[in-house]
């Protein structure tokens, strides 16, 4: 019996710290720390346990703690639809909100990073269980780079290529390259805006991304990365200065508009590359043949 | 004053002829300048944005 208790040790140690190592990532998604960091550590030695449990159990022919895992899903599916709630109030306090996509994303990436920590102290009690202690901390070695590399997603410099884009007026329109991004009729914001406005521009690699970018959920996650690491100078009732992304419809590159608070377009466009791109803006039509052939 | 969409219209002496009256207040200004300060009071005041529709009116809008 006590080296099932061993066992279970070793499986949660690695869920938990599995959950450490992918929680560093979680600065975009969470402002509430530490708070939130409490929480998803919580949450994290709680599905630890569960998966570490596991093997044991069906050791010991206790089938009825098998199916604690499956309640413990229904737990973590729970947890999901608080998170949204939760952003979706915030959301309308938000000046630069993330809109419901990217909430939508957090949300779901909320839930699989604790089917993440289940899975790999399920796999490291497992192999603790068959091999021994050698073979469980190399397990969880594994386990540690498997999850890092699950949870990181991609980005949208992967998909596009990002630069910097000049900011010019035509009339009353406010234009960014040859992409027109508002009418602004009020000349001292026009001044302002020139002065101190920056843009960027997204050129979509190919027909995937093209289509990616064209969602609007995608944008919104893109300007509200930028507005949250650079700063916004929106403000309450002053809608000229709302940061906007704005598609070229023939080209289908995008421009984004902003007047940050730290006017430095290397870290804007560095802020751009390091968006998420989110799961449900994907789209790959290149995966298809009909989008192949409509592709050339 | 929640609903979005046009909420008034500000026109110069000059380009008071552009507009007929309807429905959508219209506010009368003696030239450009003192156009550009209204519009500036009035999109505060409403929370709505100012635009130029290059033929001398400016009109403001909620989004």
């Amino acid at each position: 019996m006590e080296s099932y208790i061993e066992i279970i040790l070793l499986g949660i140690i690695a869920g938990f710290v599995t959950r450490i190592i992918i929680l560093k990532t979680d600065y975009r998604f969470y402002p509430g720390y530490p708070h939130g960091y409490v929480t998803h550590l919580s949450l994290g030695f709680i599905a630890a346990s569960i998966g570490a449990v596991a093997v044991p159990a069906l050791v010991n022919k206790d089938f009825a703690a098998v199916t604690f895992l499956s309640m413990a899903a229904q737990q973590f599916r729970d947890i999901r639809n608080i998170e949204r709630e939760t952003l979706n109030k915030l959301e309308a306090n938000e000046l630069v909100g993330r809109g419901q996509d990217y909430i939508e994303g957090i949300a779901s990436v909320f839930e699989s990073r604790n089917y993440l920590v289940m899975l790999a102290s399920l796999l490291v009690s497992t192999i603790t269980y068959l091999t021994g202690y050698v073979g469980g901390i190399i397990s969880s070695l594994i386990a540690f780079f498997l999850a890092n590399r699950l949870m990181k997603g991609e980005t949208i410099q992967d998909i596009a290529i990002v630069q910097e884009a000049q900011l010019s007026f035509d009339g009353a329109f406010l234009k960014a390259d040859e992409i027109i991004i508002m009418n602004i009729g009020l000349s001292k914001s026009r001044e302002k805006i020139l002065k101190e406005g920056l843009a960027v521009r997204i050129i979509p690699k190919n027909d995937n991304a093209r289509l990616t970018l064209h969602d609007v959920g995608q944008r919104q996650a893109i300007i509200h990365t930028a507005a949250v690491l650079l700063g916004t100078k929106k403000e309450i009732g002053e809608i000229e200065w709302t940061p906007l992304a704005r598609k070229n419809i023939d080209t289908g590159d995008i421009c984004i508009f902003i007047i940050p608070n730290e006017p430095d377009i290397e870290c804007l466009i560095e802020a751009v590359k390091k968006a998420p791109v989110l799961e449900s803006a994907k789209r790959k039509p290149l995966s298809t043949s009909i989008g192949r052939r409509a592709a050339d | 004053m929640d609903e979005t969409g046009l909420q008034l219209v500000i026109a110069t002496e000059k380009s008071k002829t552009k507009i007929l009256p309807g429905g959508t207040p219209v506010f009368l200004t003696a030239d450009e300048d003192e156009q550009q300060k209204l519009a500036t009071t009035l999109s505060r005041i409403l929370k709505a944005g100012v635009h130029d529709l290059e033929n001398g009116l400016l009109v403001l809008v909620k989004h």
